[in-house]
């Protein structure tokens, strides 16, 4: 039976246990009147059953999958007689039956190892396929049969029910964190691998960038440098031009339309601002490229200063564009959501309406608009597209928003897209600047939380 | 005519009577005009015909009413009367509500504080506002009064600042208990605590009127004891007007009541006249408990 087909099928087992614990629940105390002397709710009954009926046989086909193609593979190769193999070796015979069955060709014109190979291995697989299916209908009824014999009038089906759910809760909340570890991991080993090859003091204090490493001996510029340090530089240098572009209008624009703006117009004004973060980073990637960039530079050399066609000025102006949204619509909600109460306090007292927001609304929304103005940060630092198009490639190690620079993420791109081999150095040190931006952003996420609670404490 | 000892009528009067809800047209048809003198000869703030209008429903109708100098006056009433509504006026807190329309003459020492070259942040600083629910400001204790002188330039120096804070806190009897921890944060003293906070940023910025929104409501006891305590003190030297929902309180710290209904004032007279000798049906019916 088909896997989708099978699940169908336990959805509709699941279903008619439900419908009949709940029937049965109601049925012990002598009908729908009697209703209340039952311990929980008939639906909790119904929901305890239909757990029963469906929780362990999803386990039972969440295991098959995970076991059944190494138990097979064992038992195909047992088969094989070491005399008997012609020189090939017993995984690479194991794959070719596989592909075999999978692609379905099993005629006359394969040679007969392999054709037998093949058909133990159909022959298996079929097997395995028809006891899963009546294996996990089997659970599905004995559950089922189990939760239903247990019902009485005392059973405490709903703090069951609950704790199950309190269960499933956890697990979902668990799987983000997991994810995330399982990312740090994955990124950590291949960092360290590729420190085994570059020292880390060179990586971390190095301030020439050039990633090539010899394919032959004798290749020119074979020297690999691996310095991160003009990438970061340039990374920071963007994503403060673009800070210092979203952070003073984002944070008036929000201001603006949370305090002054009329209800109409704030309706309309803030769904059009959202919008901006909805534009595709492609987009602003090319109108930062093609209208953004050359303007920059013909008012640069119409003041008589030489600014490089791609330069980290068009890519943080564009980008601060991009984060503004960020800023302004998380600053706006936070400024929101002071109590009119401490207006009104200081309206009271005389203030005008700017003393009001400057003295008392500001200071007590900060935590607030600091989280908004990390989260643009982070968007600002992991952001490639814009970079990629407007800034440039050249790793030069410069503070001077006119010229090209290289940003970590680009790097990390121009480093791992194309044929490369995940042995050398050069396609290792993407993974040692995955995990210093990963650093980067978690030392900037915990001085947030830091300033956010400092001030919490003192606003509450 | 019932005495003022019928104000402690036991209770089981009281919720029997307010289970069928009162018909509001009788007690409006009640209604002819205010009952009792209006006027006091040195008045400091007076109005006429007070019109309040919230979007389509009248919230105020033709009020007229004088806030004698240094007269502490109360306002009672039962919820929804309107008497929170009439204090708000006074000092144009309800300019913040767009839909707030108020109609009629009011006036601050003879000068109409609605008229429209009438600076509203300069009559905010003259008639101060103290709230129900305490709200002091999210910073320390000191920057909590010193707010007020500063952002009105009361101050001319630090030493200028320290002294009005101090003076404040002491006319509010908190000094005492906040002298040593002026840095520590106003939102982290008790509700008695912060009330009284509110009230000493009120009165640092030297009001000559200061309206007060059941100050106590949200207190127990022992500080409403504190602050009736200084409502007293300060009736010596400020023009007060208080907006309390317990008549007793009303009854210990008032020189003059005035008691609204349904948007109406009823009947304005003094304190000790309104408890043990009311004249309308609806103020008594009121104070000995029959609704409200």
């Amino acid at each position: 039976m088909a896997i989708s087909s099978l699940i169908l099928l336990l959805l509709l087992l699941t279903a008619a246990a439900y419908l009949i614990a709940k029937r049965r629940a109601l049925q012990t105390v002598g009908g729908r009147r009697n209703a209340s002397q039952l311990n929980s709710l008939p639906s909790h009954y119904g929901a305890l059953a239909a757990i029963w009926c469906v929780v362990p046989a999803l386990v039972l086909l969440l295991l098959w999958g995970v076991l059944e193609g190494p138990v097979i593979d064992r038992q195909v190769a047992a088969q094989l007689d070491p005399a008997t193999l012609d020189g090939g070796n017993v995984n690479l015979l194991l794959n070719q039956a596989q592909n075999l069955v999978a692609s379905g060709r099993i005629d006359s014109e394969t040679d007969p190892l392999r054709r037998g190979l093949a058909e133990h291995y159909r022959d298996l697989q079929d097997r395995s396929g028809l006891l899963r299916s009546v294996l996990a209908i089997a659970l599905a009824v004995i559950g089922t049969a189990f939760a239903c014999s247990r019902i009485t009038r005392t059973l405490r089906a709903r703090t069951r029910v609950e704790r199950f759910m309190l269960g499933v809760l956890a697990a979902s909340a668990s799987v983000a964190i997991l994810t995330t570890l399982g990312i740090v991991l994955s990124v950590l080993f291949e960092a360290m691998q590729f420190f085994r090859e570059v020292p880390p003091t060179d990586f971390l204090f190095g301030t020439v960038w050039s990633p090539q490493t010899a394919i032959r001996a004798d290749q020119v510029g074979a020297s690999g440098s691996f310095g991160a340090i003009p990438l970061f530089v340039g990374t920071l240098l963007i994503s403060a031009i673009a800070l210092t572009v979203a952070v003073p209008i984002g944070l008036m624009s929000a201001i603006y339309l949370s305090e002054y703006a009329h209800a109409s117009v704030r309706s309309v004004a803030k769904p059009v601002m959202e919008v901006l973060a909805g534009i595709p980073t492609v987009v602003y990637g090319f109108f930062a490229v093609l209208t953004v960039a050359p303007a920059i530079r013909r008012l640069g050399e119409s003041i008589g200063l030489s600014v490089a066609s791609e330069s980290a000025l068009a890519a943080g102006l564009v980008m601060g564009i991009m984060i503004i949204p960020f800023v302004s619509s998380l600053s706006d909600d936070v400024i929101k959501a002071v109590p009119q109460a401490l207006r009104d306090g200081s309206f009271g007292l005389g203030a005008t309406k700017s003393e009001t927001i400057r003295q008392v609304v500001f200071p007590a929304a900060l935590p607030g608009i600091v989280g908004s103005i990390l989260l643009a940060a982070s968007r600002a630092i992991g952001e490639t597209m814009i970079v990629v198009m407007a800034a440039g490639l050249s790793a030069n190690l410069t503070i001077n928003p006119l010229e090209a620079v290289t940003t970590v993420t680009v790097q990390i791109v121009t480093l791992l897209t194309g044929d490369q081999e995940f042995d050398s150095a050069k396609t290792l040190a993407a993974f040692a600047l995955g995990l210093m931006l990963f650093f980067t952003t978690l030392l900037l996420n915990v001085f947030a939380l830091h300033v956010v609670r400092k001030y919490r404490e003192q606003y509450e | 005519m019932n005495s003022f000892t019928d104000a402690a009528l036991p209770a089981t009067d009281s919720t029997a009577t307010t289970k069928e809800a009162p018909d509001l047209d009788a007690q409006l048809a009640k209604f002819t005009g205010t009952v009792g003198n209006v006027r006091v000869d040195n008045a400091k703030m007076s109005m006429t015909g007070v019109d309040v209008h919230y979007g389509d429903a009248q919230a105020i109708h033709n009020v007229d009413l004088d806030l004698g100098k240094n007269e502490v006056m109360a306002m009672i009433g039962p919820s929804g009367c309107g008497k929170s509504t009439f204090l708000r006026c006074l000092n144009r807190m309800n300019d913040t509500i767009e839909s707030c329309k108020v109609a009629g003459s009011l006036t601050l020492d003879g000068e109409d504080i609605y008229e429209r070259n009438q600076d509203v942040v300069l009559l905010r600083a003259r008639v101060g506002i103290v709230f129900q629910k305490p709200n002091p400001f999210p910073k320390s204790i000191y920057d909590n009064v010193a707010y007020g002188p500063r952002i009105h330039g009361l101050a001319a120096s630090k030493s200028e600042l320290d002294d009005i804070v101090e003076q404040s806190l002491k006319r509010a009897s908190l000094w005492s208990e906040v002298a040593d921890r002026l840095d520590n944060p106003g939102t982290g003293l008790s509700g008695g605590q912060q009330q009284r906070l509110c009230i000493a940023r009120t009165i640092a910025v030297s009001p000559e009127v200061i309206l007060m929104d059941e100050p106590c409501s949200a207190l127990d006891p022992i500080a409403t004891a504190k602050i009736e305590e200084l409502i007293d003190e300060l009736g010596k030297n400020y023009t007060i007007a208080i907006v309390t929902h317990s008549m007793q309180q009303a009854a210990r710290v008032s020189d003059r009541t005035a008691y609204f209904h349904l948007g109406r004032l009823v009947e304005v007279g003094v304190t000790n006249d309104i408890f043990t000798n009311p004249t309308h049906q609806l103020t008594e019916n009121y104070i000995t408990g029959r609704f409200g």
